[in-house]
């Protein structure tokens, strides 16, 4: 998905945030617990898996991405499979939070829940695959030119550009399918060293990017 | 109906959510809260600081980490989610590396705890994949010309943790004093190891 989230390379955002001293793991109570019912929603809550976790945090409105706490996104990543999955009724959280400070609000009785009909082949991420890599460490490749309304773990900084195989990894199960809920699709994944020229032109800075791409990103130059 | 909704901190919204999964008996107030504590007291940079210092004082460890990082950390008790498949990058006199997740957060949690704010800040993965030594120069981190940089973007299910080098001065230091040196930003590569006292 070409969303707010797919950062890299985006210009004018400003200096770093700089370290805070000793900070703290969760700034303000209600980050840890919206953390912890975030960590339930992945699977227990919803039947979902960490790929729909993820698609549905790049989901949250630009404006919010942007301005409000990180884990503003957890909540709005908790609402929307919660209310995907028919745990939660649409407008249910708004409603109680009204409720609760006296207004005459009418709550949403819960829904029929529509937990995705979907189960993991094993724990994790990790698979083992029958087919052997693709790629080969050395071997020069293109990434693809890829845009999908869907969950993809191919940036745009990176899409139809030359790079070297410099690791091959694990094979993994893949985002794109496994986010909706259609199949694990599981596929070698190698970091691929990128030249700062080959993303950014011939001004750039000096220095090179080693990316993670699963298989079908990738096609042999 | 949109000034309403502003109204509505993430704060309000998270304590109704939890009310209402709890009142229907879908989350219980107390596996919330050992959750956090776990990630507040047991899970963090620590873990780490022990697997780097370890790796300066004992090379067959250390070849053990750079062969397999998840592995070797299970040796020390560090392994679970966000750590299945643990790669360390080694920094040298001409090699320093730094890593990123510019698509969200991806952090080796074992090893590392969550990540701190600058880490998941947008600023900080727009531009260290664009401009890695100037953003490194405004955390602080002044690398000379000879220092090839590489910049590492965990996209996919691998985690990185940096092993820094060593602070000259340090020889006579043990294991456990070495990881009281070792910060969390040295681990993600945004800066050096600094020897005591300086």
């Amino acid at each position: 998905m070409d969303g707010i989230h797919d950062l890299g390379g985006v210009e004018n955002m400003g200096g770093v945030q700089l370290p805070e001293r000793d900070e703290p793991v969760f700034h303000e109570p209600w980050e840890g617990r919206i953390f912890a019912i975030g960590a339930l929603c992945q699977t227990r809550l919803t039947g979902a898996n960490l790929d729909a976790f993820r698609h549905a945090i790049d989901r949250t409105p630009p404006d919010e991405y942007l301005a409000l706490p990180y884990y503003n996104r957890w909540l709005r990543m908790a609402e929307t499979l919660l209310t995907e999955t028919g745990v939660l009724a649409p407008g249910a959280i708004d409603a109680r939070v009204r409720a609760r400070r006296g207004e005459a609000v009418e709550e949403p009785p819960a829904p029929e829940p529509n937990r995705p009909d979907y189960k993991p082949a094993g724990p994790g991420s990790l698979r083992q695959v029958d087919d052997p890599p693709r790629f080969a460490v050395g071997q020069r490749v293109r990434t693809v030119d890829l845009h999908t309304s869907g969950h993809t773990r191919l940036p745009r900084y990176v899409r139809r550009r030359e790079g070297t195989v410099e690791r091959v990894q694990p094979a993994m199960v893949l985002p794109d399918t496994n986010a909706h809920f259609i199949a694990e699709n599981p596929q070698h994944v190698y970091s691929v060293r990128f030249d700062s020229t080959e993303l950014w032109g011939p001004e750039a800075e000096p220095f090179s990017t080693r990316i993670d791409l699963y298989e079908s990103y990738l096609e042999a130059v | 109906m949109a000034m309403q909704t502003e109204s509505l901190t993430p704060a309000m919204r998270t304590e109704a959510l939890e009310e209402i999964l709890t009142e229907r008996g879908l989350v219980d107030p107390k596996v919330l809260a050992g959750l956090i504590r776990n990630f507040e007291e047991n899970i963090g940079p620590m873990n780490g600081a022990r697997v780097v210092a370890k790796a300066w004082v004992d090379p067959d460890f250390r070849a053990r980490l750079l062969e397999d990082g998840a592995a070797a950390a299970a040796e020390l008790g560090y392994k679970g989610a966000q750590g299945e498949h643990i790669v360390v990058l080694e920094n040298s006199d001409r090699v320093h590396n730094v890593v990123v997740c510019t698509l969200c957060s991806c952090y080796p949690w074992p090893l590392l705890g969550l990540p701190p704010a600058w880490y998941k800040d947008p600023a900080y993965r727009a531009r260290v994949v664009r401009e890695p030594r100037t953003v490194l120069a405004e955390f602080g981190l002044e690398l000379g010309d000879e220092v090839e940089i590489r910049v590492w973007d965990s996209l996919a299910e691998v985690r990185y943790l940096v092993l820094p080098q060593r602070p000259a001065g340090t020889e006579g230091l043990g294991e456990e004093e070495l990881a009281g040196l070792v910060t969390r930003d040295a681990m993600v590569g945004i800066a050096t190891v600094e020897a005591p006292g300086r």
